[in-house]
């Protein structure tokens, strides 16, 4: 492997798991991220990858992520995005990005209204990408969820694309991978827990692979996400 | 001038804050409740020469913030 990737984790007032993915990135690669302020106008010097983290940016005021989607540093993440620059959401950040418009769909308040934070199983639905290379294809992973509002949903025509052009990158599951019946904890459509951009540089998701890297916390199935990540 | 944005549900987008208020008035026995759909109202005070001015500059506001309009509409009242 050459020299790691530069990693960029963006903090924004009310974002709280920047030091899980911190630790995910560092211990993956060897390196430490760099924190970037919301209000930066620009990303460090030869930055690869850009992590949104999870947390409640700005309260989950008027809708979640709608207010930090429209942060100073968002310019840059998009200038990085349209250069083909890896850009990872999770949680609060997948819902920034929808609502950045770097991905479609938006995150509804869960079907059964409550916050659900639990375990989770999910099917890899395409281990091709900068993203999921450390996965096979239709393996069941075990991470970690914790939202109130992750129910994915988007209209019919983006639905149909994003199913035709392979963009649905995990979907909730058991633990033997088969989806349906209980496995959805949210209502997301199609049981959709990630999507990619159109060229497979933006991954959003809402679980938390960040928080599944030691053993002591139940599981190390969130490592291969950031192993390839390193890799890219 | 002031303004009122309302901003709602498209009809069809699952709504469970509503159902969960349309619950709790049934329960408190508030009766010929059919059924309720939560939105958000938000009170404007806005520079500009006239109605059709302040009205273009609202709609802005709302497909730029307020509303997401992938699963919401949005209405501009006058005082």
């Amino acid at each position: 492997m050459n020299s790691p990737p530069r990693a960029a984790v963006i903090l924004f007032p009310g974002s709280n798991r920047e030091g899980d993915v911190a630790r995910a990135l560092r211990q993956a690669s060897g390196a430490p991220p760099t924190i970037v302020w919301h209000d930066d106008r620009s990303l460090p010097e030869g930055t690869d990858l850009v992590v949104l983290p999870g947390g409640f940016s700005y309260g989950d005021y008027l809708r979640c992520g709608a207010i930090a989607a429209r942060a100073r540093i968002m310019d840059a993440v998009r200038a990085h995005a349209a250069r083909g620059g890896l850009v990872l959401g999770i949680c609060n950040g997948f819902q920034i990005l929808c609502e950045a418009g770097l991905l479609p769909g938006v995150l509804m308040r869960n079907a059964g209204r409550r916050f659900v934070c639990k375990m989770q199983y999910l099917r890899v639905e395409n281990a091709s990408t900068p993203f999921t290379r450390g996965y096979a294809r239709g393996q069941a992973i075990k991470v970690a969820i914790a939202h109130g509002e992750g129910n994915y949903t988007v209209d019919s025509t983006g639905l149909a694309e994003l199913e035709r052009s392979g963009r649905v990158a995990f979907r909730y599951c058991d633990a033997a991978g088969v989806l349906g019946g209980g496995a959805n904890p949210n209502g997301s459509m199609n049981e959709i827990a990630g999507v990619y951009n159109e060229t497979f540089n933006v991954l959003g998701l809402m679980p938390h692979p960040e928080n599944l890297i030691d053993p002591l916390v139940g599981g190390i199935d969130g490592r291969g996400m950031f192993r390839a990540l390193a890799a890219a | 001038m002031k303004a009122r944005v309302i901003v709602t549900l498209k009809s069809g987008v699952l709504d469970p804050q509503g159902k969960a208020i349309e619950g709790a008035l049934k329960s408190l026995g508030v009766g010929g409740i059919g059924s309720v759909r939560q939105g958000k109202v938000f009170d404007i005070e806005i520079d500009a020469p006239d109605r059709e001015a302040a009205n273009r500059k609202l709609s802005e506001a709302c497909e730029k913030l307020l509303a997401n309009t992938i699963v919401e509409d949005y209405a501009i009242d006058h005082e």
